[in-house]
């Protein structure tokens, strides 16, 4: 399995809604406390596992606002595991998921300036590596539906420009997005091979339409318009 | 990226110990450093191990949570930064057996002594080497991701071995002629391998905001980041040096680091005069020391990682 994220410009509005979710649910999840510092003070900042970032690509009048949520990408060449020199840092054989062990790092920082992505912080307050988990304490819980069972972002996403699945099954949701949309994927000439995608903004125009059903006649529309009236 | 002072301080001194020692051992290999007895060979080991040791313990400071540091040597097999504290750790018995060795025998190199002998030679050239791969096995920082890095730490921290090595020798009240000529020659080699480095660097050749969005054939510019206050990302990665403030440090890293001290080293070949070539001898270290701390400034804050793209960097 390899578990990630298609992510679709086309129809992200760069809301945010996806950064909170993610903040709420990890800050208390198995990679947490997401700890912020001073969040009522001058400069409020804080560990994030999930940021959207706003770009302007062409120039007018060919101009169009394009919105970037980056969370970790799971990269199939994780370099960041590769330079972790305590064992902290992982990649799961079975599902690709990325994630580090609390226990073990010793905050050295490596695998942030291995990251091509921006995926990792450091908790200044903890001392250790923080990063995006794909929820791996949602993902998996049987206790929860089974709808619910996928990534917090993915789920409150109000646009649903978030997609998660299998991209090593070709036949998953996200793989078809893949195949039919032509994903892409950040930065691809570093070699990591990031599994998260993005889908760009689609040629024709945003809303599909399908041609509906021949109008009524003249009479027949005039017959309905007797029966509101009459009834008002 | 963000200069750390902890680990501009680590990788210059114990860049230097380790050169020192290098150099002490390797002569002793070849049939003594020239011109040193035992108890001066002894003194410029010890010296070189203390600064090694000064290094390594300065480096531990940047740790967020150094209580996990003993876990560092467990990821040999991938990790360079992990190689680099397993050398370092083997180095320390096998410097403290050949000490014991050098005491005890007075300098005879019989065969477990050359064996020792070369062990620690070896250990503290992989260690150095080890520093320099850390940062050149990183992809996202173009400027490091170059056989130049760890050539360039192995060669100034040979260098700066051996201007501390005349150093000791000319304390010693011995002449220097040998471990000032072995100065003067890595000296220029390590200046003429940086000055390789800076031409390198000069032009932008890492990857565009182009290729990190994805629009490649349109121009990108960075509307919002999303943050209104820097992030750890920002603090540890978008660090920028005002061009002025290269150049001049440029300008140090060149005349402190290493003109002077050549200028410094040949007057010493030159001079008989104790006192005169005591200053001299001991001036040349400290000069290049400063040069060297001022190197190593440059070489992290003159780094542009990648993630600066994603906050509207054109190209690294
Ligand atoms: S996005 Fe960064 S943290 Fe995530 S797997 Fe890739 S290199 Fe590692
Ligand atoms: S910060 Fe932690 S997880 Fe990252 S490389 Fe260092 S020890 Fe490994």
């Amino acid at each position: 399995m390899k578990l990630g994220l298609v992510i679709d410009t086309d129809t992200c509005v760069g809301c945010h809604a996806c950064v909170v979710a993610c903040k709420q649910w990890n800050t208390s999840g198995t990679l947490g406390p997401l700890t912020d510092y001073q969040p009522y003070g001058e400069e409020p900042s804080g560990v994030a596992f999930n940021r959207v970032r706003t770009y302007e690509v062409d120039t007018y009048p060919n101009n169009k606002t394009i919105n970037m949520p980056m969370s970790c990408m799971h990269c199939e060449t994780a370099e960041c595991v590769t330079v972790c020199p305590t064992g902290a840092s992982f990649k799961r054989e079975e599902d690709g998921i990325v994630l580090v062990d609390q226990d073990k790092c010793m905050g050295c920082n490596l695998c942030a300036w291995a990251c091509p992505y921006g995926a990792r912080e450091l908790d200044e307050a903890v001392g250790t590596m923080k990063k995006c988990t794909l929820c791996v304490d949602r993902i998996y819980d049987e206790l929860l539906p089974e709808a619910d069972r996928q990534p917090a972002c993915v789920i409150t996403c109000p646009t649903s420009a978030r997609a998660f699945g299998d991209l090593d099954d070709p036949d998953s949701e996200v793989s078809r997005l893949v195949r039919e949309r032509n994903g892409y994927q950040s930065l691809p000439e570093l070699g990591y091979n990031p599994v998260n995608r993005y889908l760009p903004p689609r040629n024709k125009p945003h809303a599909e339409t399908t041609p509906g059903a021949p109008l009524p006649s003249l009479s027949e529309r005039f017959k309905s318009w007797i029966d509101k009236a009459i009834v008002r | 990226m963000h200069p750390a002072l902890s680990v501009i301080f680590f990788t210059v001194v114990s860049g230097a110990g380790f050169g020192l020692v290098i150099l002490s051992v390797g002569l002793g290999l070849l049939g003594g450093v020239p011109g040193l007895g035992v108890s001066g060979t002894l003194t410029s080991i010890v010296t070189g191990v203390v600064l090694a040791t000064a290094g390594l313990l300065a480096s531990t400071l940047h740790l967020a949570n150094p209580k996990n540091a003993w876990r560092a040597f467990f990821r040999f097999r991938t990790s360079w930064l992990s190689r680099e504290a397993v050398f370092s750790v083997l180095f320390y018995p096998c410097v403290a057996l050949y000490l014991l060795g050098l005491w005890s025998t007075g300098g005879a190199h019989g065969a477990g002594m050359t064996l020792v002998g070369v062990l620690v030679l070896l250990l503290a050239l992989a260690t150095v080497f080890a520093t320099g791969m850390i940062y050149a096995s990183l992809r996202t920082i173009p400027q490091w991701n170059s056989p130049l890095v760890p050539t360039n730490y192995l060669l100034l921290s040979l260098a700066s071995g051996a201007v501390l090595l005349t150093g000791v020798t000319v304390a010693f009240g011995e002449s220097p002629a040998v471990a000032g000529r072995l100065a003067l020659v890595l000296l220029i080699t390590a200046g003429l391998a940086k000055a390789v480095y800076f031409f390198w660097i000069g032009k932008p050749q890492g990857p565009t905001i182009n290729t990190a969005v994805g629009a490649t054939r349109a121009r990108i510019k960075l509307l919002e980041s999303g943050q209104s206050s820097d992030s750890f990302l920002n603090r540890e990665f978008s660090y920028e040096a005002a061009a002025a403030r290269i150049n001049q440090l440029r300008i140090v890293v060149y005349v402190c680091g290493f003109i002077l001290p050549f200028l410094l080293l040949v007057a010493l070949l030159r001079t008989d005069a104790t006192p005169l070539s005591l200053t001299l001898a001991l001036s040349a270290p400290a000069l290049l020391g400063i040069g060297l701390l001022a190197e190593r400034w440059l070489f992290f804050a003159e780094a542009r990682h990648v993630v600066n793209l994603f906050y509207g960097r054109q190209q690294c």
